[in-house]
């Protein structure tokens, strides 16, 4: 058994945050970069150098690469044999948020409330905690702030086996399609296909966890990432929206089983700024 | 598309500037702006319908629509990049109808919102979504001007130099969101 006090979780989610919010990873870097490389139109290779001008910028200044700091969505993997103390997870995870919220000059967008009042919490808790419990003693956290322009974009779909890959796949196409320029293209689109209702939900949204460019470890989800990715190019909405061949950095599915009637099929939409950080404690 | 002008323009607007925009054309904008969000369009369609005063003039004006990240120490303002526009839509006619010129924000306008735009005049700007530190050094002052109780939601007014922004919706009603992917697409 290994004791471990909630401020050491609640302090390395303050850091994830901040690394995460001022600088994109190189993965995503180096997919911008290819982009501009790629992009036939003038104006979609504009949006692109403003983008990466951005990046420096933020770094460099020590700010937030978008102004839209997300809401703060903590994976946490528990080591069964860790015992926390001085505290819950949960109340660790949320110190750790209002912290980096605060010192990092980020932006606060949670309201306590969805539908009525709609009054800001002022300090972006509560963040949304998915918990694993693995074996072992150590804590893997990862924090990934998820814009909302990208998240409204997003949809889920039940769907049949008789639908197929190319049910998976005009699914997919329409949900980019259809959000055109408002999730801030070029995306990266994260699939969850099998499990349940909100198991999908999930895994479309640990798809966008994964480093960008890194395929599913079967080869034929490997390769339906890659029709998908090429289809979404297809559309020509292109950076920013105003027209052109990269509409997204990346495509990356993750799948799960799922029950003898069904074919749950959710697409998680992320803006270019693909934000992510992790450490193992 | 091929690419448009590039445009040195000012704020508030006026009709001669607004009628030689084309959908496509990049700018750079000087001089005030207000920035409104969902809650703060809310408010501002709420006084309209009561007939109160506004805490902003409208006539020729510019809103951008974004909700800032705090100020470090010593900075005017924080990253500052469009927030989506569509959220406005129900209440953008109204405000054009009172004399607002333009908006700066990202993705789409529904056919009631760019029909407003064609019949008033206006003009509809996109600023690059998540370029928010680069948009933010284009800021030279900003101040309160109303529901401060709203956080980064509330109305500021900025004094922007060369913002660079692209239009997207001219008074025409051509929209470079429609005619861009039409282009590119196969």
């Amino acid at each position: 058994m290994r004791l471990l006090p909630a401020e050491v979780v609640g302090n390395t989610v303050a850091e994830l945050v901040l690394e995460a919010s001022v600088a994109v990873g190189a993965d995503v870097r180096s997919a911008l970069e290819g982009a501009v490389e790629r992009e036939e139109s003038p104006m979609g290779r504009g949006v692109l150098e403003d983008i990466l001008a951005n990046l420096d910028i933020a770094r460099e200044d020590r700010v937030a690469v978008c102004q839209d700091c997300g809401t703060a969505v903590v994976f946490v993997e528990l080591g069964q044999e860790v015992l926390l103390t001085g505290g819950s997870l949960e109340e660790a995870v949320d110190e750790g948020v209002r912290q980096a919220y605060r010192d990092g000059y980020l932006r606060k967008s949670i309201v306590a409330d969805p539908l009525y009042d709609r009054v800001n919490t002022g300090d972006n808790t509560p963040a949304v905690v998915h918990l694993r419990s693995v074996p072992g003693e150590r804590v893997r956290i990862a924090v990934a702030p998820k814009g909302m322009g990208s998240e409204n974009m997003s949809a889920l779909r039940m769907m049949k086996a008789a639908d197929g890959e190319e049910g998976v796949l005009a699914f997919v196409t329409e949900t980019v399609r259809t959000a055109g320029p408002n999730p801030c293209p070029p995306v990266v689109v994260g699939v969850g296909i099998g499990s349940d209702f909100e198991g999908v939900a999930l895994l479309a949204k640990r798809a966008l966890l994964r480093p960008l460019g890194s395929r599913n470890p079967d080869g034929r989800y490997a390769d339906l990432e890659g029709k998908i990715l090429e289809r979404v190019n297809r559309l020509g909405i292109g950076p920013g929206g105003y027209g052109g061949r990269v509409t997204a950095l990346g495509v990356q599915v993750e799948h799960a089983p799922t029950h003898i009637a069904g074919m749950p099929v959710a697409v998680n939409i992320c803006c270019h700024a693909d934000r992510k950080a992790e450490r193992l404690i | 598309m091929t690419e448009g002008t590039l445009l040195r323009i000012s704020a508030p607007l006026d009709g001669k500037t607004v009628g030689s925009l084309r959908a496509g054309d990049r700018v750079l904008l000087d001089g005030t702006v207000y920035t409104a969000r969902d809650a703060a369009h809310k408010r501002l369609v709420e006084a309209i319908e009561a007939g109160a005063t506004l805490p902003i003039p409208l006539e020729g004006q510019v809103i951008y629509y974004v909700g800032p990240c705090p100020a470090r120490p010593g900075a005017v303002i924080g990253p500052a990049g469009p927030t989506t526009s569509y959220r406005m839509d129900p209440y953008t006619p109204v405000l054009l109808e009172r004399g607002l010129k333009g908006m700066i924000g990202k993705g789409k306008r529904g056919p009631e919102v760019i029909a407003a735009i064609r019949k008033h005049r206006a003009v509809y700007l996109g600023a690059t979504g998540g370029a928010a530190a680069l948009l933010a050094r284009s800021i030279t002052a900003q101040r309160i001007v109303a529901y401060g109780d709203l956080g980064p939601e509330a109305l500021r007014e900025l004094t922007v130099e060369a913002f660079p922004a692209t239009v997207v919706v001219d008074a025409s009603g051509r929209d470079l969101y429609s005619e861009g992917p039409q282009a590119y697409g196969r």
